[in-house]
């Protein structure tokens, strides 16, 4: 199996970050990843949406993402492709939905004390370890099953039905 | 170590083993399980539809096992919602979707409940949040993403990682005016938001037998508010006599086994319990009604998934009957389904509550979701029978949202502050 690893800066946010926050719930109506990308974060931060790059972290406390699923959050991810999420805890629908779309995620009990806003860090999600460039430190989180790593790896659920049906697809055209 | 391995399953445990072709699986295992059924609303819908002909699937698993329901933005309130329900009535057709509920019928997980969908021993993952709920009936409803959903809608199957479950053991009887609502906020504020992560939550004891269909459903649709994968009820006669004529399927009733192993368990009496009120802006934060009592309120609010259910109209028609709303106050009705719209105008409780003053809306999610109808302004505060109180959950960030049971918001429109409701037995 590849591993998963990924650099990027951070931003750190607290506890208890609820999904009307992340995404508020004004915003249901937009199909466009663009558009839903504008409002990710809103509740918490309103430079995050202007300023976040490609690959960046998102660090939290506990239960990150409690509430709704709401479909606006994973257009926004998807448009900003970022490194991942590590947080003290998730709720476990947010938690899923990452798995679902892609995105890396990764439980660690120390990480909103030992990173700050701003810092560089290397994440290893396929062994839990994360590498703080900026402080030179390493701390560990909670390894995932490999089978969810490689699930996140392959782009979660849509490249997994695409796979099936594409060779479906073949299979019926090679049976005649 | 065999002999522990020996030990019974939960209701929990026993349904994702039915589900996954397995006799037995442990707390902690990942499993693969085929689902009984799913759902969708308009808010989500639209993004799965775009979603699930991005990746290119021609036909879903089966088109009997989809509850496709628009709830949420009903009428729609602007150009884009209609085009997002017409794009969801359009998927419909050419997926051949047995249950589609158009914009009359109500929230999709009550339609789901109320047309006999929801049967014991099944597994429903849906794309909403609150499927805990299904639990009222012993089913494993739990919450899952769109791209999940539409994996879902492709395979028929989703992986799982198996539950420990948690009891919560109720005895003891309510008092007048005290709600299954005040039982599941002084839960919520026990366990806190995160109390429950990943876990089961099974209400059980014998008060459990006490309490009817509509606050089981209460009971389990709150659960997810401290982290909860699924609520469960084990299924009794109180199940059976709601089943009677929704459904002539066939179901397999699963039950505990009695030497279930159980992660935590939480004891309340309810006699001693007293009417509950969650804080802005977090569902955890509860306190009895008297420690809020006199806080002026602009907006109550009864209805939602929780309480827009027959016996939450009914309790508040008991509080307004012969009375009036203060003049300083709106209140907002929302009967969670057509079935609760009809029952409740048929027994003349929804006159009651119109000549209170109240306004009532139609069926659906309507104020809960502060996007359409009884969105609060800058510095409001409401009162509300629903299940969340975040930070601009119901409009303006600006707005404070209280939580409390039907009874609570009732009594709390007629005095226009937050009152506790036994005083008007
Ligand atoms: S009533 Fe509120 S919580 Fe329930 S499904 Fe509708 S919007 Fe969601």
């Amino acid at each position: 199996m590849d591993e998963l690893i990924r650099k990027g800066r951070t931003w750190k946010y607290g506890d208890n970050v609820d999904t009307d926050q992340i995404y508020p719930s004004k915003y249901m109506d937009i199909h466009e990843p663009a558009e839903a990308a504008k409002h990710l974060m809103e509740g918490v931060d309103l430079q995050f949406a202007l300023e976040v790059r490609k690959g960046d972290f998102l660090v939290t406390g506990r239960n990150f993402g409690l509430g709704s699923i709401r479909g606006g959050i994973h257009l926004a991810f998807e448009h900003l492709k970022l490194g991942g999420i590590i947080a003290e805890s998730f709720s476990r629908g947010f938690f899923r939905n990452c798995i679902s779309e892609g995105i890396p995620v990764l439980e660690c009990s120390e990480v909103c004390a030992k990173v700050d806003t701003g810092d560089l860090i290397e994440v290893n999600f396929s062994n839990g370890e994360i590498i703080n460039h900026t402080k030179n430190e390493i701390i560990k989180g909670k390894k995932l099953p490999d089978f969810i790593i490689e699930k996140i790896i392959s782009g979660g659920s849509i490249p997994l039905v695409k796979k099936i049906f594409a060779s479906d697809l073949k299979g019926r055209r090679e049976n005649g | 170590m065999n002999e522990l391995k020996k030990k019974g399953m939960t209701i929990a445990q026993k349904i994702l083993a039915l589900k996954s072709g397995k006799r037995r699986v442990e707390a902690g295992e990942f499993v693969e399980a085929n689902a009984d059924l799913t759902i969708t609303n308009d808010t989500s819908g639209h993004l799965l539809v775009r979603t699930f002909r991005q990746a290119g699937i021609p036909r879903i698993w089966d088109s009997e096992k989809f509850v496709v329901c628009l709830d949420h933005l009903v009428p729609a309130n602007n150009p884009q919602t209609a085009s997002n329900h017409n794009l969801i009535r359009q998927f419909v057709q050419e997926q051949n979707i047995k249950h589609f509920f158009d914009i009359n019928e109500g929230i999709h997980l009550h339609v789901t409940v109320e047309k006999g969908l929801v049967r014991p021993g099944m597994l429903i993952p849906g794309n909403d949040s609150h499927c805990t709920m299904f639990g009222a009936l012993g089913a494993f409803g739990t919450g899952i993403s769109i791209p999940e959903t539409v994996e879902l809608l492709a395979t028929g199957k989703l992986w799982f990682k198996v539950p420990s479950t948690m009891k919560i053991d109720l005895f003891g009887s309510l008092s007048q005016m005290v709600t299954p609502k005040d039982i599941i906020l002084e839960v919520i504020g026990r366990l806190k938001a995160d109390g429950a992560m990943y876990k089961a939550v099974e209400f059980s004891g014998d008060a459990v037998k006490t309490i009817n269909m509509d606050g089981r459903l209460t009971l389990c649709n709150m659960a997810v508010e401290m982290g909860a994968k699924t609520g469960i009820v084990e299924p009794d006669e109180t199940t059976m006599d709601y089943l009677k004529g929704r459904t002539d399927q066939q179901f397999h009733i699963v039950k505990n086994d009695p030497d279930a192993v159980y992660e935590r368990i939480e004891s309340i009496d309810l006699s001693t319990l007293e009417p509950k009120v969650s804080l802005p802006h977090r569902v955890d934060n509860v306190v009895s009604v008297n420690e809020v009592k006199g806080v002026k309120i602009n907006q109550a609010f009864i209805g939602s998934c929780t309480n827009g259910l027959f016996s939450d109209l009914k309790i508040a028609a008991q509080i307004l009957q012969g009375r009036r709303i203060g003049a300083s106050v709106r209140l907002i009705v929302n009967p969670a389904s057509k079935e609760v719209y009809l029952k409740t105008l048929n027994e003349g409780v929804l006159e009651i509550l119109i000549e209170s003053g109240a306004v009532i809306c139609n069926p659906g999610c309507g104020a809960c979701i502060g996007a359409t109808k009884g969105v609060l302004g800058e510095g409001e505060v409401c009162i509300s029978s629903a299940n969340r109180n975040f930070r601009g959950r119901m409009g303006s960030d600006e707005a404070k949202v209280f939580l409390a049971s039907p009874a609570t918001v009732a009594a709390s429109a007629v005095t226009g502050e937050i009152t506790d409701p036994r005083g008007f037995v």
